[in-house]
């Protein structure tokens, strides 16, 4: 109550948190747009999309660590991750890509569980945090900051949003993705490639989280388990947005962290994670309540 | 096609197999003169940093002791020896290991784990049996008013963190000349038993003062964001922000702090070296206050390692890093070990354990002695502040080595 009433007394606190909320949100978004590629294509809910996340922002640390610019990091990370996406691809995911849900859920749970623990046999459990070198700019005398890395993401989520829907739209990759995400069989039967299809479909995935990996490495921290609150993350924005619609990706995940900023705020800070699980709850009650609804009415 | 599945089996085994044979203790049927101590600690899992200097402290101070001759017990001489387990940095599997050390391997000596959470599982079954434990990383308080009779730890408990960092405040206050009870403070804390016991300590020593508490934030365990903390305490102004969350509180509260120009007359952290802020934020890190058990700096000295920095430069020469204070702390536990072994002239574990009781002892890790309750009382928690990108020692004033810089820039 007392933090409602600061925000009321200062009013310039909410731009504070509109702003970082937006910005930070892009983020989660570039997160989810992969979620709902493989999603919508292959059917299958990837719960190590945060461990890819992570990976990226590893990739990150030690390009700095080896005196190249974090933000060459990006580009490096979205090619390694790729690959590594690739090989999950051939190696995990194509076993699992025809059969329930249910067992992919399991498959990539699993799959998440080992990217964590090799990631901390591997880099250790330290918490690191990878310099932009980028400065902050200050609004309002001094009540309003905005970190310029910040931006960048927000920017760059903007871009690879459009690229994607150029990408699926356009190319003839694309165009065999969404061929094989309406009718994979059917994909199969006109000469489309579906396992490579598939493959470039998860490792395009992993490659944009790789990305948003090392911008998170740059805004925040990393750490080898910081990936679940970003799988989760991205499977609300999904189920709010839908597997079909990138711009509806980004929108939700704008709202999202600007939903998170003031719930930290008001709250409090223990409840800001806590709040996107609980808001996870009550949108997917409310789906199944309106699905309900609609059955009732076609019926 | 149908091979492959045959193959990763066999792959998969052949890793499970390796994995059991190197968890293997090497059978502690111990020859007659040496003394088998048993710990579980946390070589995996999310505490494997810690864990790792936890054990590289045991087994300095191990072969230390031993390069020495061992320890004297009656009229015979025992190398010492320990049993190590990992608990994957899990209470249950913890407690689990604790079992099996003392029923199976017949070890009558523990070494603590890491983690106040994990001596928690650990403690009722080294107490069910009577076994003596000395442990040097848990440090929450709430262990230590169960009535444990053979838990003891070297460490400063948990209340004692941050309580440095307001007598600082209120001390530079006072040299302003204005009154401490004038001061506003912001918290931040996350809400596990190590942080809620430091919140505790803090509280009242706020109380003591008479200061007010403006913000009182609890962080999530998996922290990722301060920006909303961060917020609050910019409209506020408070004269000082705490913050405790292991290693992401510090890390996050540096970068953000500093990124949000965020800069109260103080702000004080603990876990400052495992997020090596100084290090890898040196901008951002300056001024910065860090609690901490021990640094290499200080005027200690006693037998087995000598002063303080000596038992550095040994650390660093065995691991090749300097040694954090959890490897020194874990050390010091079992120079704890190593005295009341000869002090009890025995291996009864009872008779050990009211040696150790009676510990007074001074060590490169600072004096050593134990309440009714088994805590060090002895030794006080110092206070670093990151000056020109190093750490410098600023109180308590007696071992300090640099004049705090106050209030922040």
């Amino acid at each position: 109550m007392d933090n409602l009433l600061i925000l009321f007394n200062a009013p310039i606190l909410s731009v504070q948190l509109l702003i970082d909320g937006l910005l930070v949100g892009a983020v989660f978004a570039l997160v989810a747009y992969g979620m709902a590629l493989v999603w919508g294509v292959m059917n299958i809910i990837n719960i190590a999309q945060g461990e890819f996340v992570m990976l990226g922002g590893y990739v990150a640390y030690y390009l700095y660590r080896a005196g190249i610019h974090p933000l060459f990091a990006i580009p490096v990370a979205a090619v390694l991750l790729f690959i590594l996406g690739w090989a999950l691809y051939r190696s995990v995911i194509y076993r699992v890509v025809d059969r329930d849900l249910f067992t992919s859920i399991l498959a990539t749970f699993g799959l998440g569980i080992l990217l964590q623990q090799l990631a901390n046999q591997l880099f250790g459990a330290d918490v690191h945090i990878v310099p932009s070198g980028l400065h902050t700019w200050t609004l309002f005398g001094g009540m309003v900051t905005i970190a310029q890395i910040k931006v960048i993401a927000c920017v760059f989520a903007l871009l690879i949003g459009i690229a994607l829907i150029w990408f699926l739209k356009r190319s003839r990759m694309g165009q065999a993705i969404r061929a094989t995400a309406q009718n994979a069989r059917a994909a199969r039967i006109m000469g489309v490639d579906t396992t490579q299809v598939y493959a470039t479909t998860f490792g395009l995935n992993a490659a944009i989280c790789g990305a948003a990996g090392a911008l998170v490495a740059m805004i925040w921290i990393i750490q080898p388990y910081l990936g679940l609150p970003f799988t989760a993350r991205s499977f609300m924005i999904v189920v709010v947005a839908g597997v079909g619609n990138i711009g509806a990706v980004f929108l939700a995940g704008l709202g999202l962290g600007v939903a998170e900023e003031f719930a930290g705020f008001t709250l409090g800070a223990q409840f800001q994670t806590a709040f996107v699980f609980a808001l996870l709850v009550v949108i997917l009650v409310w789906r199944r309540i309106r699905l309900a609804r609609q059955r009732r009415y076609l019926s | 096609m149908y091979k492959k599945p045959i193959k990763f089996l066999l792959m998969g085994l052949s890793i499970f197999g390796a994995a059991t044979l190197s968890a293997l203790p090497a059978l502690s049927l111990a020859a007659d003169n040496t003394i088998v101590l048993g710990a579980a600690v946390s070589l995996t899992g999310k505490y494997s940093t810690n864990g790792k200097h936890t054990k590289n402290g045991y087994d300095l101070a191990i072969k230390r002791v031993n390069e020495l001759g061992g320890v004297k017990v009656g009229a015979k001489r025992y190398k010492l020896k320990v049993i190590y387990y990992d608990d994957e940095s899990t209470p249950a599997r913890g407690a689990q290991l604790a079992e099996r050390l003392i029923s199976q391997d017949h070890v009558k000596f523990l070494l603590g784990p890491y983690s106040s959470g994990l001596t928690k599982a650990i403690a009722p079954i080294t107490e069910k049996y009577h076994i003596p434990m000395v442990e040097g990383n848990g440090a929450s308080v709430s262990l230590f008013n169960k009535g444990y009779r053979y838990l003891f730890a070297t460490l400063s408990t948990t209340e004692y963190y941050l309580k440095s960092a307001l007598e600082l405040l209120a001390e530079e206050t006072k040299k302003q000349g204005k009154d401490p009870s004038s001061l506003r403070i912001a918290m931040a804390f996350e809400n596990d038993p190590f942080s809620r016991d430091i919140r505790q300590g803090v509280l009242d020593e706020a109380k003591k003062y008479g200061m007010k508490v403006v913000v009182d934030d609890k962080l999530p365990p998996d922290l990722s964001d301060m920006t909303a903390t961060l917020t609050k305490v910019r409209a506020l102004k408070p004269d000082a922000l705490l913050v405790s969350g292991h290693a992401k509180g510090a890390a996050l509260v540096t970068r953000q702090a500093h990124e949000m120009h965020v800069r109260p007359a103080m702000i004080a952290t603990t876990h400052c070296d495992s997020a090596r802020i100084a290090q890898n934020q040196p901008q951002a890190a300056e001024g910065i206050l860090c609690a901490s058990q021990w640094d290499a700096s200080l005027n200690y000295k006693g037998p087995w390692f000598g002063t303080a920095s000596q038992y550095a430069q040994r650390f660093k020469k065995a691991y090749g890093y300097a040694p954090p204070y959890q490897g020194a702390e874990s050390s010091a536990a079992v120079l704890v070990f190593v005295s009341a072994f000869q002090r009890a002239n025995s291996l009864d574990p009872t008779k050990v354990r009211d040696a150790i009781s009676a510990t007074d002892m001074q060590t490169f890790y600072g004096n050593i002695k134990f309440d009714s309750t088994g805590k060090n009382i002895a030794k006080p928690m110092v206070l670093y502040q990151i000056q020109d990108g190093k750490y410098k020692v600023v109180a308590p004033t007696k071992w300090a080595n640099a004049k705090v810089v106050y209030p922040l820039k």
